[in-house]
């Protein structure tokens, strides 16, 4: 895919959710009301016009070639960076998808052994340090230190003990 | 003057307390190091470190965020010399001159300089912050709802007049930064507003953070992934020989240039204080000044030492240069301090010229605390040079996964909900897809902050004059700011049509 055409689908996204905030403006009234002043949905209405005649813009721009954007016929994003930059988006995903299911501790020494070990090619042994090492530090800080409870999911109960000890 | 004076004393006090003098040490330090590795800034090191302050006062947090404020523009320059990649964006010109000196066998001389020239610029800025900041909020106690938005409009409109992107884009980032901020509920009616696809984690709103770590972070930490995968994960380290004499050496021949230090630190500060331009702008054009009024301009591209003070110099200038619309006004002036105005609504502040009288604590705190900083990151710096060439060659792909873990946690902290998580893992790819194309991401973020602050100053505005929008224009401050914001949203237009008379012409 071109910038070019990476410039058009995104303003016509961009453009379909000003739609969408339009209406959803609409729920509360956008007019004036005698004694209350502007209605709730007003500001965020009158905005999302704004959003949506700035995309009305981009595409102007787009269909007469004008700027770098509009004109280029660049590659959007390239094939092996493409592979580099959606494996740490998918990992970061898979990574927050599992919060809730084995908790900050069973998913960041999954991600940071995927990140060390097959993104950076480290050794085993740094890369399993850390992987200790790094959630050892972040339960210290947050939990203990900020009494910030983080998602355990599962791993819940075997932190019981943990929480007599330290909260 | 003497008021000035003994309120700034009491600040001294504030920040010579153990607590607040190891934030500030240790913010300079992190700051330094935020700054030096390739791809992270000040804004980054703020939006990702800011959920790690709710643990100290506000105070405490203000402080340690400002030195890594004030750290990471002495930082960004160590990259932009060893590497010849900027540390920060607002380390760019810095790599004109710096990286050829390095290239020569300099680079002490070239990391030196650059210290140095921080330190004056950071000096210099932060003695007519204390001295124009009181007046300012003074004038500002004034100010009504109908000001409070012109300005917030004059803050906008820097960003489309001067911003130099594409408008469209820019005024799309605004706006769309404005509605999300309108999320959650009607302030005024208390009805539910905008719950996005009936999702009820929609109804506490959007935190200015989740989007700010978002763009800032994992957006950020993506594009610096694309910049490694095209590199190939090849570095260009220069050496460096740093020793006392040397450093000695290097230091007087500091002194001649004097003038483009001044030069450099005074342009910076003001143009800091505009919202849309701050360091990055500020740096370039000093480097542009200080080879216009050089006695050598040729040298300049070559090693000048001139040509690495003006601009850093500048940078940390406009770093304190921005402070100054945040603290009397309510409005940041970079998207750092937008950041830390969104960090003090979190700790239960009131943004805006009431801040001076009602919590005179914080802000001399904050301002003696610039002092200190200053002084902390020039020691630090001069002192660990070595250090910091070797932190720079730790692996990418061991910091990595380290700043998205934070990324993470950061974004959960502050709601402890994981619909914020998800919503910030989808700005910041959303955020790094669009940045590919140019859309300015800084208006966004700090929309999203003004945005709870502007919506009810335009409703009580028009409330107070029955619908009219003539308040904006008829009063003797609201008037010229909002003919000024005007005028620069019109700037392009200006310009576009000056362009086809030339045209013409020629």
């Amino acid at each position: 895919m071109t910038v070019r055409t990476a410039e058009l689908l995104m303003a016509i996204m961009m453009g379909a959710f000003s739609i969408y905030l339009m209406s959803k403006s609409t729920e509360l009234p956008i007019g004036w009301i005698e004694d209350e002043g502007p209605g709730g949905g007003s500001w965020p209405f009158w905005l999302a016009t704004i959003m949506l005649l700035s995309c009305v813009g981009i595409l102007f721009n787009w269909a007469r070639k004008h700027g770098p954007i509009a004109s280029s016929t660049k590659t959007y994003i390239e094939p092996h960076v493409l592979v580099d930059v959606a494996s740490v988006a998918a990992a970061l995903t898979v990574t927050v998808g599992l919060f809730s299911i084995v908790g900050i501790y069973g998913s960041l020494p999954l991600f940071l052994i995927f990140y060390l070990r097959f993104m950076g090619k480290h050794s085993w042994r740094l890369t399993a340090s850390l992987a200790i090492i790094i959630p050892v530090v972040i339960f210290y800080f947050f939990e203990i230190t900020l009494k910030i409870i983080l998602p355990k999911g599962v791993t819940e109960p075997l932190f019981i003990p943990l929480y007599k000890i330290f909260l | 003057m003497l008021e000035i004076l003994g309120l700034l004393g009491n600040g001294f006090l504030i920040v010579f307390e153990p607590l607040n003098l190891a934030l500030i040490v240790g913010g300079c330090a992190l700051g330094l190091f935020i700054g030096a590795m390739p791809g992270l800034g000040s804004v980054n090191g703020v939006a990702i470190l800011l959920p790690l302050t709710f643990l100290v006062p506000p105070t405490g947090a203000i402080i340690f965020l400002a030195a890594i404020y004030y750290g990471a523009m002495y930082g960004g320059a160590i990259s932009s010399i060893m590497l010849g990649i900027p540390g920060a964006s607002t380390a760019v010109a810095t790599t004109f001159d710096g990286r050829p000196l390095a290239k020569q066998g300099l680079a002490d001389k070239a990391l030196t300089g650059a210290a140095v020239a921080s330190f004056v610029g950071g000096s210099i800025s932060v003695i007519l912050f204390t001295f124009f900041a009181p007046p300012l909020a003074h004038i500002a106690l004034v100010f009504g709802a109908p000001e409070e938005f012109a300005l917030m409009m004059l803050a906008f409109a820097t960003f489309v007049g001067l911003g130099g992107d594409d408008i469209f884009k820019t005024i799309f980032s605004i706006a769309i930064g404005l509605v999300l901020s309108a999320i959650g509920f009607d302030i005024i009616s208390g009805e539910p507003r905008l719950v996005l696809w009936d999702i009820t984690g929609f109804l506490h709103g959007i935190n200015f953070l989740v989007l700010a770590i978002g763009i800032y972070g994992i957006g950020e930490m993506l594009w610096t992934v694309e910049e490694n995968s095209l590199a190939g994960g090849k570095s260009m380290l220069s050496e460096a020989t740093v020793t006392v004499q040397r450093t000695m050496k290097n230091l007087r021949e500091l002194v001649g240039t004097w003038k483009t230090l001044l030069m450099g630190s005074v342009l910076g500060y003001f143009v800091g204080i505009l919202p849309a331009a701050g360091a990055t702008p500020g740096s370039l054009m000093a480097y542009g000044i200080a080879k216009q009024i050089s006695n050598e301009p040729e040298k300049f591209g070559q090693g000048a030492i001139e040509g690495v003070c003006a601009p850093e110099a500048a940078n940390n200038a406009a770093s304190t240069g921005s402070m100054l619309p945040m603290l009397t006004l309510g409005i940041p002036g970079s998207p750092t301090t937008a950041i830390l105005l969104g960090g003090m609504v979190i700790w239960g502040l009131e943004p805006g010229p009431r801040l001076f009288t009602d919590h005179s604590e914080f802000v001399w705190g904050l301002i003696a605390s610039l002092y200190a900083a200053n002084l902390f990151a020039v020691i630090i710096n001069i002192a660990f040079i070595p250090v910091f060439i070797q932190i720079l060659k730790t692996p990418f792909t061991i910091l990595a996964p380290i700043i998205f873990i934070l990324c993470l946690i950061g974004g959960y902290a502050p709601t402890q909900d994981m619909h914020d998580v998800w919503l910030m893992l989808s700005f910041g790819i959303v955020g790094y897809l669009m940045r590919k194309l140019d859309y300015p991401l800084a208006p966004a973020v700090l929309a999203i902050v003004l945005g709870p602050l502007a919506e009810p100053a335009l409703r009580q505005s028009l409330i107070i004059s029955d619908g009219s929008f003539a308040i904006f224009f008829n009063r003797t401050y609201a008037g010229p700011i909002m003919i000024a914001a005007i005028l620069l949203i019109l700037l392009p237009l200006f310009k576009i049509g000056y362009d086809k008379i030339r045209n013409k012409q020629s």
